[in-house]
């Protein structure tokens, strides 16, 4: 093996053991042990409070089946893609205005004027894209492994409300730079949704707060962009991450299980 | 009961349980209850630790109370805010009449583009264009002294049409639909022809009052959304919305 692989840490906190009664000097050690000894000691506080490190080695320090390799990584990949939207749309929603009348304003105020405001919206309008890619990568990969067999689907069925939520916070962020493009894009999927038989009518009246596109469509669409769907995904990537380290993950489809050997009768 | 006839000193069950209990006037609760063991409360109610007679622990009861509490106390939170996000699907537009232009503009033979401001509150995005005629007798389904006021916004799925003079069509930038002279599909993908607004002159001015939809025999129906067809049983597919009133 070229890479040693990372040990898992010693149950428990591992203090420094305390002189022996005879090495006492002046009653304290000196100020440079006791700086080395600050990190333990936090850490320790904490750990002795919450039981913390239990369950943070349980699931860091999980068993990986043979064959493991880089398309494993496309979910956490998916992750931090979410991630990096929560934290520059936290930052975005500081300088943006969902009023229709000052929203396409804003927006251009945070493209031309505001300090690093074109790499900040930049980051969230092309990561957008890159976490659409990466969900269907990451659910291909599944698909193609066969890693939504039993005991894992129900991970499966989280995943796909997952893809639908990610789908639609694409839909609500859309409309949010209130140009013409994003204008027209929204009319026309809120009609798309109207097309749904018997219910889609009273929907797309409810994503538009109206029979039109109205004054409160724009506010709308940002609460649910940026408060509704973001709790959602939060509580369901948990959910999903939970599973998955309760049930850990599936070798790839091409390791085959070792068998143990047949016993010989006449040696036994 | 302190001394013979105590539970410690005899067998209630025994052979001399019953004259113990005769003799003594303070031994009678003892001598029935070894006489008829069928009464005694422990034991025989359907529930274990319960008293006969009793349909819920206290331990049921309390949980049920708890959970009827939180759910009173979640219900009283979450219904407000669910009625309040879903409130404006029950709220019925009101009617505005706008000034389109006046009379002698228009004629019966080609459509006027007219703006309207058809949402207030939204800035441009609000506006919309209308193509506005006459009424032409030699029309199915159209008296003189009328106005037609097309809207623009295509039945497929709202793109704003355009109004192509030359070609007597409405055609549709997005996705190709196509419309004769009175709004009715000639090609590409719009499942009902173009909607109309209700007109009235006022003085010399002709004002343009709510949107209605039809269908392909031009009959008036409750304003539906694009890409919802009219013919037939698709009518019912689609129903009438609480936000748009009924046609006049």
């Amino acid at each position: 093996m070229a890479i040693g692989t990372p040990k898992p840490p010693r149950r428990g906190i591992r203090r420094k053991p305390p002189p022996p009664p005879g090495e006492q000097q002046n009653g304290r050690p000196p100020a440079k042990e006791q700086a080395a000894e600050v990190g333990t000691d936090v850490v320790g506080w904490v750990d002795e409070r919450t039981g913390a490190s239990g369950f943070l080695r349980g699931f860091m320090f999980r068993k990986v089946p043979k064959g493991t390799n880089w398309f494993y990584t496309l979910g956490s990949a998916t992750m931090f893609a979410f991630l990096s939207q929560a934290v520059t749309g936290v930052f975005l929603a500081m300088y943006y205005e969902p009023d229709p009348n000052r929203a396409y304003d804003s927006v251009q105020h945070i493209t031309n004027d505001v300090f690093l405001g074109s790499l900040v919206r930049g980051m969230h309008r092309w990561g957008a894209t890159v976490m659409i890619v990466l969900v269907f990568l990451h659910m291909a990969r599944v698909f193609f492994f066969g890693a939504y067999k039993y005991p894992r689907e129900l991970n499966w069925v989280i995943g796909v409300v997952l893809l639908v939520l990610t789908m639609a916070m694409g839909l609500t962020g859309y409309l949010l730079p209130f140009d013409q493009r994003s204008f027209w894009a929204t009319v026309v999927a809120v009609n798309i949704t109207g097309t749904g038989p018997v219910v889609g009518p009273y929907l797309a009246d409810f994503l538009r707060a109206g029979p039109e596109f109205g004054a409160t469509t724009l506010s709308r669409f940002y609460a649910i962009h940026m408060l509704v769907i973001p709790v959602l995904i939060a509580a369901l990537i948990g959910a999903h991450l939970y599973l998955v380290a309760k049930l850990g993950t599936t070798a790839p489809p091409w390791i085959k299980a070792k068998m143990p050997e047949p016993v010989d009768k006449e040696r036994v | 009961m302190a001394d013979g006839t105590s539970i410690s000193g005899s067998d209630p069950n025994g052979a001399d349980g019953a004259p113990n209990g005769a003799q003594r006037p303070g031994g009678g609760r003892v001598a029935a209850a070894a006489h008829q063991p069928e009464s005694y409360p422990l034991g025989k109610a359907k529930m274990p630790g319960s008293f006969e007679g009793e349909t819920v622990t206290r331990r049921g009861l309390f949980s049920a109370g708890a959970a009827a509490a939180g759910g009173i106390a979640g219900a009283a939170i979450l219904l407000p805010a669910i009625g309040f996000a879903v409130g404006p699907v029950f709220d019925e537009e009101d009617v505005e009449w706008r000034t389109v232009g006046f009379v002698n503009e228009f004629t019966a033979d080609n459509y006027i583009p007219g703006v309207i401001s058809l949402v207030s509150g939204l800035g441009e995005a609000g506006k919309t264009t209308v193509y506005v005629r006459k009424t032409n007798p030699a029309l199915p389904g159209e008296k003189p002294g009328g106005f037609v006021a097309m809207s623009t916004r295509c039945a497929h799925l709202g793109c704003p049409v355009r109004w192509v003079s030359p070609a007597e069509r409405f055609v549709c930038p997005c996705h190709g639909g196509v419309y004769d002279f009175q709004g009715l599909v000639v090609g590409g993908p719009p499942v009902r022809p173009l909607d109309r607004f209700e007109t009235r002159v006022k003085g010399r001015e002709v004002q343009i009052g709510r949107r209605y939809s039809v269908n392909s025999d031009l009959k008036r129906y409750s304003p539906r959304d694009p890409g919802e067809p009219l013919d037939g049983l698709w009518q019912y597919l689609y129903p009438k919305r609480f936000t748009t009133p009924a046609p006049s």
